[in-house]
C-alpha cells in the first residue's frame, strides 16, 4: 500500500468524491487557482473547473450559508473554513442554522454539507491560526464532529462525511497534515462516523486522545513501553457523537483513565468523557480520571517558548500515564 | 413617520397582461392572509396560542411579488412577516392555524417552532430561524447550486429594512453579485425593525440604494400597490431565470400592528399614525380599484367573504381538534433516522 500524507488523503478522498458525484463541490476561500493555502484542494480546479471548486468572498459566514442553501437545492456542498479560528463569524450559521434545520423542520429538511477546518497549533500561528474549536461545536446537538489523525482515518472519514445526511464539521490538524504519513489501499472505502479505534492495545491504563495529540500518545506509550507499563491507546476520530461504548469497553478492561487534548482543559471534551466513564464505568475505575490539556488562556501564543508550554508534550503525557499506572 | 412611497393612496398601477381572473385571485389571498392573520390575533387574546407576529399591511407586497414565480419550482425564504407569501405558493389556511396552535401535524415545524416561521419542502418554501437575515445566504446559495446544476430556478427572499444592517445581507448580496445569482431579494420596509425607525437603522433614503455597492439592480416599489409589485417582481424573475443576475427589491410596505403580540406600539408610535397608515392599507386600495374596473361587484365580493369566513372557521376548527405533539417525539429528527 501506498504511503501518503494526512493532507495528501483528505485531498484524494476529495477529489475521488467529485469524480463519482456531480453534486459534490468545493467552496471557500482560495481553493481554486491557488488550491487552498495548505494546498489540499491542488489540482482540483484544474481538473474540476471554476462552477464546482470555487473561491468564496472573504466571508466565513455567507461560506457556511450559502452551503446551507445549495445543500437544500440537492448538492453536497464541502465548504473550506481556511483556518478554524476563523470559524467563528459562521458560527451562528453552523448553530443556528445548519445544526437544527432538520430539527425545527420536524424533518422535512436537512442540510447534508461538510465543513472542512484546519485547526490546532505547534506550526507558529500564534492565537489566530492554532485554535483547537471542537469543545464549541460538540455542545450542539445537530453538528457531527469529526476528528481524523491518520491518512487512512481521514479519507475514509471524509467520503463518509460528504455522504453523511447531516452537516459534518471535519477537523484536519494542521501539525499532522505533512508530518503524519501512512499507508492507503487502493480500493476505495469508508469509515463510520461515530466509531473510535483502537490504536494501541494496552492492559495498564487506557489514554483517549485525538489528532495531534494521540500520535504524542502513541509516541508516550512506546516508551513506557520499556518501563514495563502496557497503555491502551483510543482514537477517538468522532467527537460527536462520542463512541461511549470503545470508551467503556476500554476503561473496563484497564480500570485507569488519562485523557489528552489540546484543548483548553474548562468545558473541554474531556470534562464530558470523564463524566461518562463516572456515570457509566465508576465501580470499575482503579484511580482518578486524569486529564493533560492545553491551559486556561485565550489561545497559543507566538513565541516559540509560550507555545511550546501551551501545547500539551510527549514528556508531559509520559509523566501523567506513569503516575496513573503506579497509582 | 417616514412613509413616501404611497402618496397616492387610493390608485393601483394598472398591468395590462393581469387578467380579471388573475386580479380576483390576488385579491383572495390578500384578505385571506389578512383574515387568517386576525383570527390569529383573536386565538392570542383568548389565550390560545402564545404568540401572534403579523403580516397586516404587507399583503400586497408579498401577493403581487410570489405571483411572479413559479409554483413548484422556485425556492421562497420567506420572513416572519411572510404570510400572504406563503399562502401564495400554495401552503393552506388549516397548514397556517396548525402551526399556530403548534399542533403534532403542523408541516411548519409539527409546532417546533413559534408560529410563522413557515417551511414545507414540497412548496420549496425553506424554514427559517428567528435570527433576522440568516436565510439571505441560504437564498445565495440556492442560487450558485442552480447555477453549478444549470437550471433555471430563482430563489425569491424576504426581510425587513432593519435586517439589511446585518452582516449576512451584505455577504449574500455580495456573492450574487460576484456569481449572478437568480435570486430576488424583497426587502418589505415598514419603516420599523421593532420600534427603530429606519433613520436610526441607516443613513441612507431607500434600502434599494444598497445594490450599487455590489454592481446589482436596486428598485423600489409601492409594496402597497399589488400589481407594481407583481410588475417588478416578474422583470427581475424573469432577467434571474436568463443568468442576468439577482435584484434587490425594496418594497415599500407600512406596518398596521405592533411588531408582535409581545409588542406594545404605542409606546414609540405617534398616536394618529396607524390611522393615517390605514388610508394606504393595501386591501382597501385594490378594493377600490377592482371595483372601479368592475371587476369587484357587491355579489362577488359578499362570496368572497363569506368563503374566506367559512375557510378561517374550518382551519382554526381543523387545528384546535388537532392533536399537540407527543411529548416522546421530544428527541426526535436531531440527526437522519
Amino acid at each position: 500500500m501506498a504511503e501518503i500524507t494526512l493532507l495528501e488523503s483528505i485531498r484524494t478522498g476529495l477529489d475521488e468524491m467529485m469524480a463519482i458525484d456531480d453534486r459534490v463541490f468545493v467552496f471557500g476561500e482560495d481553493v481554486g487557482k491557488r488550491g487552498g493555502v495548505f494546498r489540499v484542494t491542488e489540482g482540483l480546479y484544474e481538473k474540476y473547473g471554476p462552477m464546482r471548486i470555487i473561491d468564496s468572498p472573504l466571508a466565513e459566514s455567507v461560506i457556511v450559508g450559502a452551503c446551507i442553501g445549495a445543500s437544500v437545492n440537492d448538492t453536497l456542498p464541502v465548504a473550506e473554513i481556511q483556518f478554524a479560528d476563523f470559524i467563528h463569524p459562521s458560527f451562528n450559521q453552523i448553530v443556528s442554522e445548519a445544526a437544527r434545520i432538520r430539527y425545527r423542520s420536524n424533518g422535512d429538511w436537512s442540510v447534508p454539507m461538510v465543513i472542512r477546518a484546519p485547526y490546532g497549533g505547534g506550526i507558529h500561528g500564534a492565537l489566530y491560526h492554532s485554535q483547537s474549536i471542537e469543545a464549541i461545536f460538540c455542545h450542539i446537538p445537530g453538528l457531527k464532529v469529526v476528528a481524523p489523525a491518520t491518512p487512512y482515518d481521514a479519507k475514509g472519514l471524509l467520503k463518509a462525511s460528504i455522504e453523511d445526511p447531516d452537516p459534518v464539521l471535519f477537523l484536519e490538524h494542521k501539525k499532522c497534515y505533512r508530518l503524519i504519513k501512512g499507508p492507503i489501499p487502493e480500493e476505495d472505502y469508508r469509515l463510520p462516523i461515530g466509531k473510535a479505534d483502537v490504536k494501541r492495545s494496552g492492559s495498564d491504563l487506557t489514554v483517549i486522545a485525538y489528532g495531534l495529540m494521540m500520535h504524542y500518545s502513541l509516541e508516550a506509550a512506546k516508551q513506557l513501553e520499556q518501563e514495563g507499563i502496557d497503555a491502551e491507546i483510543i482514537d477517538l476520530r468522532t467527537l460527536r457523537p462520542l463512541d461511549v461504548d470503545a470508551i467503556l469497553a476500554s476503561v473496563t478492561k484497564t480500570s485507569k483513565v488519562l485523557i489528552v487534548h489540546e484543548d483548553n482543559l474548562t468545558g473541554g471534551l474531556g470534562g464530558e468523557i470523564s463524566a461518562i466513564i463516572s456515570e457509566h464505568a465508576f465501580e470499575h475505575l482503579d484511580g482518578p480520571i486524569r486529564r493533560v490539556c492545553g491551559p486556561d488562556v485565550p489561545a497559543m501564543p507566538y513565541a516559540k517558548t509560550l507555545e511550546e508550554v501551551f501545547l500539551p508534550s510527549v514528556e508531559q503525557i509520559t509523566d501523567a500515564m506513569r503516575e496513573l499506572a503506579a497509582y | 413617520m417616514t412613509t413616501t412611497a404611497n402618496s397616492q393612496p387610493l390608485a393601483v398601477s394598472a398591468v395590462q397582461s393581469v387578467d380579471a381572473t388573475t386580479m380576483l385571485e390576488m385579491y383572495r389571498l390578500m384578505r385571506l392572509a389578512r383574515a387568517l392573520d386576525e383570527r390569529m390575533w383573536l386565538l392570542n387574546r383568548a389565550g390560545k396560542t402564545p404568540f401572534v407576529i403579523s403580516c397586516q399591511g404587507h399583503e400586497a407586497a408579498q401577493v403581487g411579488a410570489v405571483f411572479a414565480l413559479q409554483r413548484g419550482k422556485d425556492f421562497l425564504l420567506p420572513y416572519y412577516r411572510g404570510l400572504a407569501a406563503v399562502l401564495t405558493m400554495g401552503m393552506t389556511s388549516r397548514e397556517v392555524m396548525l402551526a399556530s396552535l403548534a399542533r403534532a401535524n403542523d408541516p411548519n415545524s409539527g409546532g417546533r417552532q413559534m408560529p410563522a416561521h413557515y417551511s414545507k419542502r414540497d412548496l420549496k418554501i425553506v424554514t427559517q430561524s428567528s435570527v433576522v437575515g440568516t436565510q439571505i445566504p441560504h437564498a445565495s446559495g440556492i442560487g450558485l447550486a442552480e447555477k453549478i446544476k444549470g437550471g433555471d430556478a430563482v430563489a425569491w427572499t424576504s426581510f425587513g429594512e432593519g435586517t439589511t444592517s446585518q452582516g449576512d445581507f451584505h455577504e449574500a448580496l455580495n456573492l450574487a453579485g460576484v456569481h449572478k445569482l437568480p435570486v430576488i431579494f424583497q426587502c418589505e420596509n415598514n419603516d420599523y425593525a421593532i420600534s427603530v425607525p429606519m433613520n436610526q437603522q441607516m443613513a441612507i433614503e431607500s434600502v434599494a440604494d444598497r445594490a450599487s455597492a455590489y454592481g446589482i439592480r436596486g428598485i423600489k416599489v409601492d409594496g402597497t400597490d399589488v400589481l407594481a409589485t407583481y410588475a417588478a417582481t416578474q422583470q427581475a424573475v424573469d432577467l434571474a431565470r436568463k443568468g442576468e443576475g439577482p435584484t434587490l427589491l425594496e418594497a415599500k410596505c407600512i406596518r398596521l400592528t405592533a411588531h408582535s403580540s409581545d409588542d406594545n406600539d404605542r409606546t414609540y408610535r405617534p398616536a394618529d399614525e396607524i390611522k393615517q397608515l390605514r388610508d394606504h392599507d393595501p386591501i382597501a386600495r385594490f378594493q377600490v380599484f377592482l371595483r372601479s374596473e368592475g371587476i369587484l361587484t357587491d355579489t362577488n365580493e359578499r362570496e368572497l367573504t363569506e368563503r374566506i369566513t367559512s375557510e378561517v372557521n374550518d382551519a382554526t376548527t381543523f387545528a384546535e381538534q388537532s392533536p399537540l405533539p407527543d411529548p416522546a417525539t421530544l428527541l426526535d429528527q436531531v440527526y437522519a433516522e
